[in-house]
C-alpha cells in the first residue's frame, strides 16, 4: 500500500513517518508538500508531527489553509483513512475534520516522555490490529495537548465511542496522575463519526523499532497496512 | 481604516496561562488581583469604505482565522 506523508513548513516528524512506513513496514510512501494538490494515489494519509507554519497564532491554525488540506478533506470525505499525529492531530482539529480544540498543557510544561495509553476502540483503520484495553507505551512531545471540547461535544464523542486512546497507568487504570497534560476525560486520541479519521497526540512512529526504546507504536501503523493487505 | 481585534478564551474554558500569571501576581503581594485571563490582540489595517464595512471585514477574518470558535470569542473595535 502507499502512504502520503504531508509536509508543512515546520513539520519535523515527516521523515520519521516516512521511515516507519517504508523501512519498518516495507510499504510505499511519498512526501507531499503542503502546496501540492495531488495525493499521488495514496491509500492512507499521515499528517505528521512538528510545528506547521511555526505554530504561529494557534497550533495547526494556518496549516488548515494549505492547498493540500483541500485534497486531504476530500480524501477523508470519500472515506479514505487519515491519521494526524501530534501537530497533525492539531491540524485536524483546526480543520474541523475532528471535533474539539487543544489548549496549553495544564502545567504549562512541554512534555517529552514515554506515556501509557489505553486502546479504547478497535473499529478504526488504525486500531484494528490492537485489542480493546491494550496498553501501549508510546512517547509524547507537546506543549499543547490539553484536549478540550464543549460539554455537549464531549458527550457526543463518548456516546459515539469516538475516544480511541486515553492516557493511563501501566496497568491501564486512569487517573489525574497518568494524564500528562490535563486533557478532558484523559483523551489522547479520537476519531470522527465515520471512524476513518484518527488524531492522536502520542507518536507511534517514534516507537516502532527496538532502537527507539519501544515497538508499541507498530500496531497502529500495522493495523492500516493489514486493512489494505490482499485477502 | 484600523480595526482592533481582541481574542480571549471563552469563560467556560480553563486558561492555564492566565491562572499562572494570577498566581505570580498573588505571590508578588497583589492579592486584590482576583483573576487574570490571557488573550490576543490584533491591529488590522483595512481598505474599507466605512466603519461598518471595516467592522464586518474584521469580524469575518476573526471568525475564520484569528479566533478558534471552539475555545475562543472575539471583540472588534474600529477607529
Amino acid at each position: 500500500m502507499k502512504f502520503a506523508v504531508i509536509v508543512f513548513p515546520g513539520s519535523n516528524c515527516d521523515q520519521d513517518a516516512h521511515h516507519a512506513a517504508t523501512a519498518v513496514l516495507g510499504q510505499q510512501a511519498e512526501l507531499i508538500w503542503h502546496k501540492d494538490s495531488d495525493l499521488k494515489g495514496a491509500d492512507a494519509v499521515i499528517l505528521p508531527g512538528g510545528f506547521a507554519h511555526g505554530d504561529y497564532l494557534r497550533t495547526g491554525a494556518m496549516a488548515r489553509f494549505s492547498p493540500v488540506m483541500r485534497e486531504v478533506k476530500a480524501f477523508a470525505d470519500r472515506g479514505g483513512p487519515v491519521i494526524g499525529i501530534c501537530n497533525g492531530f492539531q491540524v485536524l482539529l483546526e480543520s474541523g475534520l475532528l471535533p474539539g480544540a487543544m489548549l496549553r498543557n495544564k502545567e504549562l510544561k512541554y512534555r517529552c516522555e514515554f506515556v501509557n495509553v489505553r486502546v479504547e476502540q478497535t473499529d478504526t483503520p488504525f486500531t484494528g490490529g490492537a485489542s480493546a484495553g491494550q496498553v501501549l507505551r508510546i512517547p509524547i512531545g507537546h506543549g499543547e495537548g490539553n484536549y478540550y471540547a464543549p460539554p455537549e461535544a464531549l458527550e457526543r464523542l463518548e456516546a459515539n465511542r469516538q475516544v480511541i486512546f486515553r492516557y493511563c497507568a501501566p496497568d491501564g487504570t486512569i487517573s489525574d496522575a497518568s494524564n500528562p497534560n490535563g486533557s478532558l476525560h484523559a483523551i489522547a486520541g479520537i476519531c470522527n463519526e465515520r471512524r476513518n479519521v484518527v488524531g492522536m497526540m502520542p507518536h507511534p512512529e517514534r516507537a516502532c523499532e527496538p532502537a527507539l526504546g519501544g515497538t508499541d507504536g507498530l500496531v497502529i501503523l500495522e493495523s492500516i497496512v493489514k486493512a489494505f493487505a490482499p485477502a | 481604516m484600523r480595526a482592533r481585534v481582541f481574542v480571549t478564551l471563552k469563560k467556560s474554558v480553563f486558561d492555564p496561562q492566565g491562572q499562572t500569571i494570577a498566581d505570580a501576581l498573588h505571590s508578588m503581594g497583589y492579592g486584590t488581583v482576583e483573576d487574570v485571563r490571557q488573550g490576543k490582540f490584533f491591529e488590522l489595517e483595512l481598505a474599507a469604505a466605512d466603519a461598518a464595512q471595516a467592522k464586518a471585514l474584521a469580524a469575518e477574518v476573526a471568525d475564520k482565522l484569528l479566533a478558534n470558535p471552539v475555545i475562543e470569542s472575539f471583540r472588534v473595535e474600529v477607529d
